[in-house]
């Protein structure tokens, strides 16, 4: 099956995400869409499976103009999507997270759930997607999640599937995974539209690139003849620069310091058992781990979210084990959280209201019991400037933004005060190259400054473009440790340590 | 580090062994000296096909052994612990309570233990459907604060169109303008998007207000308005003649009935139909619902629509299932208690219905407790049993989970 987008123009009121868009999906075919943050490549796949009305244009299918009035005609047309934030019901198991929508019913509308399970036995053993029809959604790590994402389109016999960032939630071994899976679809004649941030997935497996900037396709090309560099140029408009400059590694004194911590998770289990780890001043240490070894308790714990059962948290000599998190971020601990979306921002406020979520009730915010909206809006207008925050307005909605402006809204919310030390949970999840290359300097220049930087990541080109140490952590205890610049370290030998294998 | 969050727990259980500990205590210092006599409970009535004869109690030993065992429980969570064992023992330990309180207050005389459980049920019945048109709509994210308003409604209805037309008729049109409601609510809140708390407070106080003054100025004038005739009950061949069982759970009228089979129909719509899972799937995560193709907004129209005409169904029992006439404001607040039994009932058809069960027969016990003339002020005795549900409900049911977009207006793309 081919699909065509002609012409296709969306607006929100005055935000023009996409702008004429031409485009052809070809069955059996892996096309890799890229773009920065903000360019609109969400908002064309959701034109695409029928949950956007295209405000001009037309798609056709087979060379047949379809209008989709909804997903549901979308589906029935044969595409399917992955959503960049997964559209899975927490509650709900597997087989009837796959069936929603379309269930198999017996008599007196009876769900007929043993031919769900058949079903998903079936899809899962054909394409590799390994998977417990049974499991309650919500105790599945990410990586099986999306497995079931994609059971849930093929189930639907789709056609066409597009995957939105669906690797930005990985770690690397699912990674790995996941591209052997979209070589088994594509092998089944199925179309694909993969899009990513990370160049090196995307020249890997698509057959076919296409670059949108601004709304507009800027060009497309053949991944065999194109390289990193001239990818990230064609993204954002000019070179990008993918080293990091760094000052010469001169470490001071110790800021944090965190002796025997031990964490337990809601469910009680433990989660840090009995870590001690040192900061230093102008030192950017960074954890390498598969997500779910203890690393998102941790970095609750320091912001002040989570609280200890043992253990001692020190901050540039003062205990701060017990302290709130608006007394930690008074001391200059400045918090860049895992999830944007739970514990970074509140999406029905504005992008001003968000900027200052920490400081709203100090100077020169603060106006008696009210606050100086002219002067926070000023304020978020520099900082968004500063920042590269794509928004309309400081008065748009946080919710509005894509997932990367999201991402740097925060970062730039924590960096742009006076910090001591950073504490950064995947700065850079969802970014485009340009933007990760800048919270990269960004968090460089603040160690360069004589902060401190822990640095979390399942990212570990992000690890070791940053660390100068590298922690590896493992059920919830530092398992190996690397110093870089003393000696170099691969990427083999921290990925077995992210294994377990140093235990 | 186990040990550590086992201390946390120990605590917990070795708070509920006091709790157990002290209110046996407070059951042998205060209860046990005034219980003398034996305490008589009636479980059949002389017309009865097969007797049983009566449970007579000694009241003092009773109530001696009753705190013995609340003493074992206490001292055994105290010492021993065990975190599963806790929730349990406080569950059955609050039932002895009750137990040696009834058999107190009892002592001396006697009184019809079946036609308590009989009240009990039948008190339930408004609860226990406006609790499951609670579920109803909260299952598709839509609180319901107006389900007072829709009994109120359906009450009404229910004795004008009743004395007008017959019961029947006053029966579906009681459905029928509960159904209407809930659509109002339906329209406002999923189309205009209005609070839903706001809007269920609109429905409460527009119905109150309006039958109110329909039945000052109209009911008073032309009683013939207000005198609708009730449904009997239902004696079901054979099962209504088994002892205790028989008057209780076979002898009803269609209310009662209704309320157990409401209650198993959502059952099964809610987790057996494709429907149901449908309707979950939007009150859980609505956008992952409209991504597959789901109407979101029928949904919730159509189940809070229904919602409103079980509502109904609940309001008419107040006057066609029981005094055949309408008072003002006579709900007086099951709506609200339906609420309450929804969320003790974890947002579970049955739970909701078992729920009811115990808020029922909390109700008729105070009653029957005013009629045996304790020393006790009826205004405690009214609240106690309240107070004692809400105990064993936090300590046995535990914590419940609503569902996850539950009040949240779903805003199409
Ligand atoms: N519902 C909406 N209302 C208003 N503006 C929107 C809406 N959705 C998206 N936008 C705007 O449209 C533009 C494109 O957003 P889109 O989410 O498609 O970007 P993207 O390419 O997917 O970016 P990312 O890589 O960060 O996910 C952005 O400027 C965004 O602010
Ligand atoms: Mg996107």
């Amino acid at each position: 099956m081919q699909v065509e987008l002609r012409n296709i123009t969306k607006r929100f009121g005055p935000v023009v995400a996409n702008k004429d868009v031409n485009l052809t999906i070809e069955p059996g075919e892996v096309l890799g869409l890229l773009g920065e943050n903000g360019a609109g490549k969400s908002t064309l796949m959701n034109v695409l499976c029928g949950l956007y009305e295209p405000t001009e244009g037309e798609i056709l299918i087979d060379g047949r103009p379809v209008a989709f009035k909804g997903p549901g005609d979308a589906i029935r047309a044969g595409i399917g999507m992955v959503h960049q934030h997964f559209m899975l019901v927490p509650v709900f198991t597997v087989a009837e997270n796959v069936i929603l929508g379309i269930e198999p019913v017996g008599r007196f509308d009876h769900l007929d759930l043993k031919a769900a399970r058949a079903e998903v036995k079936k899809l899962s053993t054909e394409y590799g997607l390994t998977v417990d029809p049974d499991a309650t959604i919500e105790t599945l790590p990410v990586g099986v999640q999306q497995r079931v994402e994609i059971i849930k389109v093929l189930f639907r016999e789709a056609d066409v599937l597009i995957l939105d960032e669906p690797t930005a939630v990985l770690t690397p071994q699912e990674v790995d995974e996941f591209i052997q899976i979209v070589r088994s679809l594509c092998d089944a004649g199925k179309a694909i539209v993969f899009i990513t941030h990370k160049l090196n997935e995307i020249l890997e497996i698509s057959d076919r690139i296409a670059v949108i900037r601004r709304g507009e396709i800027v060009g497309s090309g053949d991944p065999k003849k194109l390289t990193r560099p001239e990818l990230a140029e064609m993204m954002v408009g000019h070179p990008v620069d993918f080293d990091v400059a760094r000052a010469p590694f001169a470490p001071k004194e110790v800021i944090l310091d965190i002796q025997g911590l031990t964490l337990v998770r809601d469910d009680g289990a433990v989660a840090v058992d009995d870590l001690s780890l040192q900061v230093h001043s102008g030192e950017v240490v960074g954890i390498a781990g598969v997500q779910g070894n203890g690393q998102s308790a941790l970095i609750e714990a320091l912001a002040g979210l989570r609280r200890p059962v043992a253990g001692k948290v020190t901050f540039d000599g003062t205990d701060i084990t017990d302290a709130s998190a608006r007394e930690r971020h008074r001391m200059g601990i400045a918090h860049i959280p895992e999830d944007r979306q739970r514990a970074g921002l509140i999406g029905n406020f504005t992008v001003a209201e968000n900027m200052v979520l920490d400081s709203y009730y100090g100077p020169p915010f603060a106006k008696g019991a009210g606050i100086n909206w002219g002067r926070v809006e000023e304020e978020a207008a520099a900082v968004a400037e500063q920042y590269d925050v794509r928004t309309p307005s400081v008065h748009a909605a946080a919710a509005h933004l894509s997932g990367g402006n999201q991402q740097k809204l925060v970062v730039a919310r924590e960096l742009s005060r006076d910090t001591r030390l950073v504490i950064a949970g995947q700065p850079t999840r969802g970014l485009d190259v340009g933007s990760i290359a800048f919270i990269h300097e960004r968090l460089m220049a603040a160690r360069d400054e004589g902060d401190g930087v822990l640095i979390v990541s399942s990212e570990l080109d992000e690890i070791m473009a940053l660390s100068d140490r590298i922690l590896v952590m493992f059920k919830g205890r530092i398992v190996a440790e690397y110093a870089p610049h003393e000696a170099p370290v691969d990427k083999g030998t921290i990925g077995l340590a992210m294994a377990g294998a140093a235990t | 580090m186990t040990v550590l969050l086992d201390k946390a727990r120990q605590r917990q259980t070795r708070i509920t062994g006091i709790i157990l500990l002290a209110l046996g205590a407070l059951i042998a210092v205060f209860l046990a000296p005034d219980a003398s006599g034996v305490a008589t409970f009636r479980l059949s009535r002389p017309t009865d096909v097969w007797p049983v004869p009566n449970l007579v109690v000694p009241g003092g030993a009773f109530i001696y052994v009753a705190s013995a065992f609340l003493a074992f429980f206490g001292v055994r969570l105290f010492l021993r612990g065990g975190a599963k064992w806790s929730a349990r023992l406080l569950g059955i330990g609050l039932i002895i309570a009750v137990a040696a309180f009834l058999v107190w207050a009892t002592a001396g005389k006697s009184f019809s233990f079946t036609g308590m459980l009989q009240a009990s049920l039948v008190r339930a019945v408004p609860i226990a459907l406006g609790g499951l048109a609670g579920v109803l709509s909260e299952r598709v994210a839509v609180v319901n604060i107006g389900i007072e308003g829709m009994l109120l409604a359906g009450a009404f209805t229910g004795a004008l169109v009743g004395s007008l037309a017959g019961g029947v008729a006053g029966l579906a049109a009681a459905v029928a303008v509960g159904g209407v409601f809930g659509f109002v609510l339906a329209a406002l809140v999923v189309t205009y998007r209005m609070d839903q708390i706001i809007a269920g407070v609109f429905i409460n106080l527009f119905v109150l207000g309006l039958t109110s003054y329909i039945s000052s100025q109209v009911f008073q004038e032309y009683r013939a308005l207000n005198n609708a005739p009730v449904f009997r009950a239902v004696e079901i061949p054979i099962l209504s003649d088994l002892p205790v069982l028989g008057p209780v759970l076979f002898s009803q009228n269609i209310f009662v009935y209704g309320a157990f089979i409401l209650a198993g129909l959502a059952t099964y719509y809610l987790f057996h139909t494709r429907h149901g899972l449908r309707a979950r799937a939007v009150g859980e995560h609505p956008r992952a619902a409209d991504t597959l193709g789901i109407d979101v907004y029928r949904t919730r129209y159509v189940n809070v629509t229904v919602a409103g005409m079980v509502a109904g169904f609940g309001g008419a029992w107040f006057t066609l299932g029981s005094v055949g006439r309408f008072d003002e404001g006579m709900t007086g607040g099951r709506g609200f208690i339906g609420l309450a039994a929804m969320i003790f009932g974890r947002w579970h058809p049955v739970g909701a219905l078992l729920a009811a069960l115990v808020f029922g027969f909390a109700d008729s016990l105070q009653q029957k407790l005013a009629l045996l003339g304790t020393p006790i002020p009826s205004e405690f005795l009214a609240m106690a049993p309240y107070i004692a549900t809400i105990v064993v409900v936090a300590g046995v049911v535990g914590r419940a989970r609503a569902p996850a977009a539950d009040g949240k207006p779903y805003v199409k793309e």
